[in-house]
């Protein structure tokens, strides 16, 4: 009986080992990003990069402003003066200016984006849980020069995309120098590796760190409860935990006199 | 004190039979005392049916069944609903949670032989419930209104119109539509918030009644009944309640420790329980790459793609799925050996009980993965081992003579060779059917020659009048 237990469990445990796999089809390799979701300072960075740089063709349609101040440690009154911009695209459909209690929406239709990039521009509240932090973050870096693209730019990470590269201004322009090796059994693999053109505003580690503050945004927007729900983990497995004694102890008292 | 509470009782037991009532299957009901692990499930299935309901009143309270508005509604649950995230967490965390539950208590039947008489009907009853739960979980899946719960639902409607000459009819009569739409949303929502929970309880109640008027069964597989003392009792039945009731809270406390673990630490449970490709709205003209069932679903979804179409009709792998649930019901009159409990079952059964477990589990797995190559072989392979499972338990049921062996292994082998004729395919495929079908073939053989070999691993152990331990 024991050991039919354990064989049952050992046969399972490969299983969880190898959970991602059916998802993991655009072949490319992922660079890791280390986030932090406790860390404010960057999760504030990565809101103003957001608001700055993606939150004019992208929404983020499920989430309020207030919503993000308050979990990002600031007040109503600082984001709808610094990051609710004044221009029209951000009034509301009355035509008011909007307030922070209002969701982060923009005012490209599906429409405009299929007729300015080729397709709809997707909404990113929750692109971190659909694509994970490491594809955006590698996704972020892998743009280089592509003149045959309509925006001069090509990704590595999602060939073909008709996102331009947003962030160039930071990050400057690449090019991308393919090399080609062939092994002793005559496999040939393809490595390539980016070589800057045009200098940006930032050094590679500034911008890495710039893409690693937005990435953290976005996985807090992804799932704001993230920011609660390990702490409340613990309390409520710590309550488990006493609980458990007391009923151990309980049903041991009940069963004394059970033969 | 005592004596108002008391009268008041009676006043309620002269018109309602309360005392009754707690009597029958709670402070009078007997079970046997020798319950062991595998007898927490069933009170914490009944658990989870409960946190799926009342979670579930919580989440149609800010839910929107509308094909516009549904995904954004839960996004709206999981930040702008206080503790909106903690109850959509629960129920999706507890529908996977239930599926766990409900296998390891079918498991358990299936060891001390739970099913056979005089428990057919709780058996059939508990079917039942496993066949709604399936629909229950099915339908949920759409309402969140992502990439997979759309196009898992467009896959598992369109197996209906695989059904000859009124497949198509039928299958747009079930969505409403001629793709999953607003409609099928609509319909979806009502069955899996009202039709179906009201028949599951049902089931339920009818699971318990038929359960407490037999009695429970127990790792011994001995019928406690036989033995009881002078007062009536049996002897070694104890009072469900308190006895039981307190060490079922000790099980409610550890389930809800790993509960809590994975609904706090983990609610996507790497893709398990929360695919990635559900938080993509749902969209009709952009089919994903690979359309995974949540995994409680695999095994079968892993049988409905091994079986190869016929004249370019999907209906056999419909068939092969459907019969690989219909088996189940048809347990008790499957396995009709008189001992119960694998305890004193003959060795050679569980070595068939661990070989289809495995083949659940393997199947299961390769559900998950893209039906290509090696894997779709395999998938067959554990597809022919996963219903001979139920032909061994008929071998099984008597001692037979080792002519009867020899033949039966000939006839599987023989049947093993012959699908793989009718199936057929290039030099590569037929390549990989020679080294798979090494797999049932050896099995078989296993499961057939060692019984002709040696006597002792078709030999019961003596069941004990009393329970054990």
């Amino acid at each position: 009986m024991k050991t039919l237990i354990a064989t049952l469990l050992i046969s399972l445990a490969p299983i969880f080992a190898l959970p991602n796999m059916a998802w993991a089809s655009s072949g490319a390799h992922l660079e890791e990003v280390e986030i932090n979701l406790n860390n404010k300072a960057s999760l504030q960075r990565g809101a103003k990069l957001f608001v700055n740089y993606c939150l004019n063709c992208h929404a983020a349609s499920y989430m309020r402003y207030s919503r993000m101040a308050k979990d990002i440690g600031l007040s109503d009154a600082q984001v709808t003066e610094n990051m609710i911009f004044p221009a029209d695209f951000s009034k509301d459909k009355n035509g008011k200016p909007k307030k922070a209690g209002q969701l982060m929406t923009v005012a490209m239709s599906d429409a405009d984006g299929k007729a300015y990039f080729g397709t709809p521009v997707p909404d990113l509240s929750v692109v971190a849980r659909s694509r994970g932090a490491d594809w955006i973050y590698t996704y972020l870096k892998s743009f280089y020069i592509d003149e045959s693209r309509p925006f001069g730019v090509n990704n590595t990470t999602f060939p073909a995309v008709g996102m331009p590269h947003v962030l160039w201004e930071l990050e400057g322009l690449k090019k991308a120098v393919k090399t080609k090796h062939t092994d002793e059994h005559g496999h040939v693999t393809e490595t390539i590796k980016f070589e800057t053109v045009v200098a940006g505003s930032m050094n590679a580690a500034e911008y890495d760190g710039a893409v690693t503050d937005l990435v953290n945004f976005l996985e807090y927007m992804g799932e704001p409860a993230k920011l609660v729900r390990y702490t409340m983990g613990v309390y409520v497995l710590g309550f488990l935990f006493l609980l458990f004694i007391v009923s151990y102890a309980m049903k041991k008292e009940f069963w004394k006199d059970v033969h | 004190m005592t004596t108002k509470a008391q009268a008041f009782m009676g006043w309620v037991d002269a018109r309602f039979p309360m005392t009754k009532m707690w009597e029958d299957h709670m402070a009078k009901y007997y079970a046997p005392k020798n319950f062991n692990f595998w007898y927490f499930f069933g009170s914490l299935a009944l658990l989870i049916l409960v946190i799926q309901i009342v979670t579930g009143i919580f989440l149609t309270m800010n839910y929107k069944p509308d094909a516009s508005l549904a995904f954004a509604s839960v996004e709206y649950i999981m930040r702008d609903v206080n503790f909106g995230w903690l109850i959509r967490y629960m129920h999706s965390t507890g529908a996977s949670a239930f599926f766990v539950v409900v296998y390891l208590h079918m498991y358990r039947g299936l060891m001390y032989g739970s099913f056979k008489q005089p428990r057919e009907l709780i058996w059939l009853f508990g079917m039942l419930i496993y066949l709604a739960l399936m629909a229950e979980a099915f339908m949920g899946y759409l309402l969140p209104w992502g990439q997979m719960s759309y196009w898992g639902a467009q896959v598992i409607v369109n197996l209906f119109a695989a059904v000859p000459w009124v497949g198509e009819s039928l299958s747009v009569w079930i969505r409403g539509d001629y793709v999953v739409s607003d409609a099928t949303l609509n319909r979806f929502f009502a069955f899996h918030v009202i039709a179906v929970p009201f028949i599951l309880a049902g089931l339920v109640v009818a699971h318990i009644i038929a359960l407490h008027e037999v009695g429970s069964n127990n790792p011994d597989g001995v019928e406690i009944k036989k033995t009881k003392g002078a007062d009536g009792i049996p002897l070694d039945g104890i009072p469900f309640h308190p006895y039981y009731s307190v060490k079922d809270i000790v099980g409610v406390v550890v389930f809800l420790m790993f509960f809590a673990a994975v609904l706090f630490f983990a609610p996507e449970l790497g893709g398990w329980f929360l695919e990635k490709d559900n938080f993509i709205p749902a969209n009709p003209l952009k089919t994903p790459a690979h359309i995974v069932p949540l995994w409680y679903f695999t095994p079968f979804y892993a049988i409905l793609r091994a079986i190869p179409p016929i004249w370019e009709s999907q209906f056999p792998g419909v068939i092969a799925m459907g019969m690989a649930i219909v088996f189940l019901f048809f347990l008790p009159w499957l396995d009709r050996h008189p001992v119960k409990s694998m305890r004193y079952r003959e060795p050679i059964f569980k070595v068939n009980m661990f070989i289809f477990i495995v083949s659940f589990i393997v199947l299961g797995y390769l559900g998950t993965q893209p039906s290509t190559g090696i894997l779709s072989e395999l998938a067959f392979r554990f597809t022919e081992l996963y219903f001979a499972f139920f032909i061994f338990l008929w071998i099984y049921s008597a001692q037979r003579s080792a002519k009867y062996y020899i033949t039966s292994l000939v006839v599987l082998v023989g049947t093993v060779v012959l699908l793989d004729i009718l199936r057929g395919g290039d030099a590569e495929k037929v390549a990989m059917m020679f080294k798979t079908g090494l797999i049932p073939v050896v099995c078989f053989a296993i499961l057939l020659v060692i019984p002709v070999m040696f006597k002792s691993s078709t030999q019961t152990k003596a069941v004990p009048e009393r329970v054990t331990g």
